[in-house]
């Protein structure tokens, strides 16, 4: 599958089938931080993600003050 | 995974609150939190006339919908701080956000209304960046407030940032900050009324609400906030809302049921004697006859040639590198 990450923004490819938690925890984003989103739709975290499918992972924190 | 509410299909979790939502009930969710922080702390009358602090942020796109949402009369103010192109790109997410909903936006320009920028004001005041923007920002929010007869100023500040900034003042011991760290800040000396509704909801529902509501926002952070320290205070304290879900709320709901009161007189001291600025008028803590911070440094700013945000992020790394280096000997 595609994976979409921010800030910087950039594209990663994960081989084969994951669910939305085994994907964060492999690539080692807090669950509290960010949201997974699939064709402009949240994903819970036991979903399962299809090899062919286009997921952005967008963080939520933000600094200024 | 189902919905806590109707049993249908969920698309979040929220361990804090030990449930999962659909679209509809998680947005139900959000709006009874704010209506209940805005009961709770006496934030908004239905007959107020109310003036958003706007970025182009997840925060204060979700409070200004929520509000107009709530039927609250509610327009909008954005400040252009010349961070480059993150500025540019935030402006166009807020004036497509006023435009799509027919809703009253002002904007203000520091460098055409005020001969200067954020990069610029930080190299002049040597200061970290978020210092210069956020006193110009309150200063222009206050001014606008008071000139366009607002009632109340809404922010987007939500539970993370509150609790980030509880985190840091607990941390120096700022008795006087902490005393000060309300939800409300009311009308007093020519300042006008500032509301924060998002309180009871954190950064991931906000980010929700704009993903489910078709919201566009600027999700790339400010290049002058990269690193600072608030950032680093709400990585720690989702390490232990992890572990432990519920520990942000607790930790600032419970400070403002518990410890807040306990403060109170320390709060009611203090900035009781404020005198207009001779230049602008805005009301300054310092002496009779004294200029207030935001037209020093305006008149500082505007008379140094404009500086790249690019200058200020490397001369900002490469501080942290020497301070990095100096630690580890």
């Amino acid at each position: 599958m595609k994976v979409i990450l921010r800030n910087p923004r950039r594209e990663i490819e994960i081989e084969g089938r994951r669910r939305v938690h085994a994907l964060l925890v492999e690539l080692g984003l807090p669950r509290e931080s960010h949201l997974v989103i699939r064709n402009g739709t949240l994903v819970p975290g036991d979903e399962e993600l299809d090899k062919d499918d286009v997921i952005e992972i967008r963080p939520v924190i933000s600094g200024g003050f | 995974m189902k919905c806590r509410t109707c049993r249908g299909p969920a698309i979040i979790e929220l361990p804090r609150h030990n449930a999962n939502f659909c679209a509809e009930h998680f947005l139900q969710m959000c709006r009874r939190q704010v209506e209940k922080a805005i009961h709770d702390h006496d934030m908004l009358q239905k007959t107020d006339r109310v003036l958003v602090a706007v970025s182009g942020g997840k925060d204060s796109l979700a409070v200004w919908d929520m509000l107009v949402e709530l039927g609250y009369q509610a327009d909008g103010l954005y400040i252009a701080l010349g961070i480059g192109e993150y500025s540019e790109e935030s402006r166009e997410y807020t004036e497509r956000f006023a435009q799509e909903r027919n809703l009253k936006l002002t904007v203000v320009s520091l460098r055409d209304d005020y001969g200067y920028d954020i990069p610029t004001a930080t190299k002049v005041t040597g200061r970290v960046p978020c210092s210069a923007c956020g006193m110009s920002k309150r200063h222009l929010f206050d001014k606008a407030a008071v000139d366009g007869g607002y009632d109340v100023v809404v922010t987007g500040h939500n539970l993370d940032d509150e609790a980030a900034v509880l985190f840091g003042n607990a941390l120096r011991w700022d008795v006087e900050y902490l005393a000060r760290q309300l939800p409300v800040l009311p009308s007093r000396h020519g300042f006008p009324k500032k509301v924060k509704p998002l309180i009871r909801l954190t950064e991931r529902e906000m980010a929700a609400w704009c993903v489910i509501r078709g919201i566009d926002y600027i999700v790339e952070e400010c290049p002058m906030a990269e690193g600072n320290r608030h950032i680093g205070y709400k990585e720690v304290l989702n390490l232990l809302e992890e572990k432990s879900p519920g520990t942000k709320s607790s930790y600032y709901l419970g400070f403002l049921d518990r410890m807040a009161p306990v403060l109170a007189a320390i709060a009611a001291t203090g900035a009781d004697s404020v005198t207009p600025c001779i230049q602008c008028g805005a009301p300054t803590g310092g002496e009779e006859g004294s200029v207030c911070a935001f037209c020093r440094l305006v008149e500082r700013s505007a008379a140094h040639e404009p500086v790249s945000v690019e200058l200020i992020r490397k001369k900002s790394r490469s501080q942290k590198r020497v301070q990095a280096e100096a630690s580890k000997k």
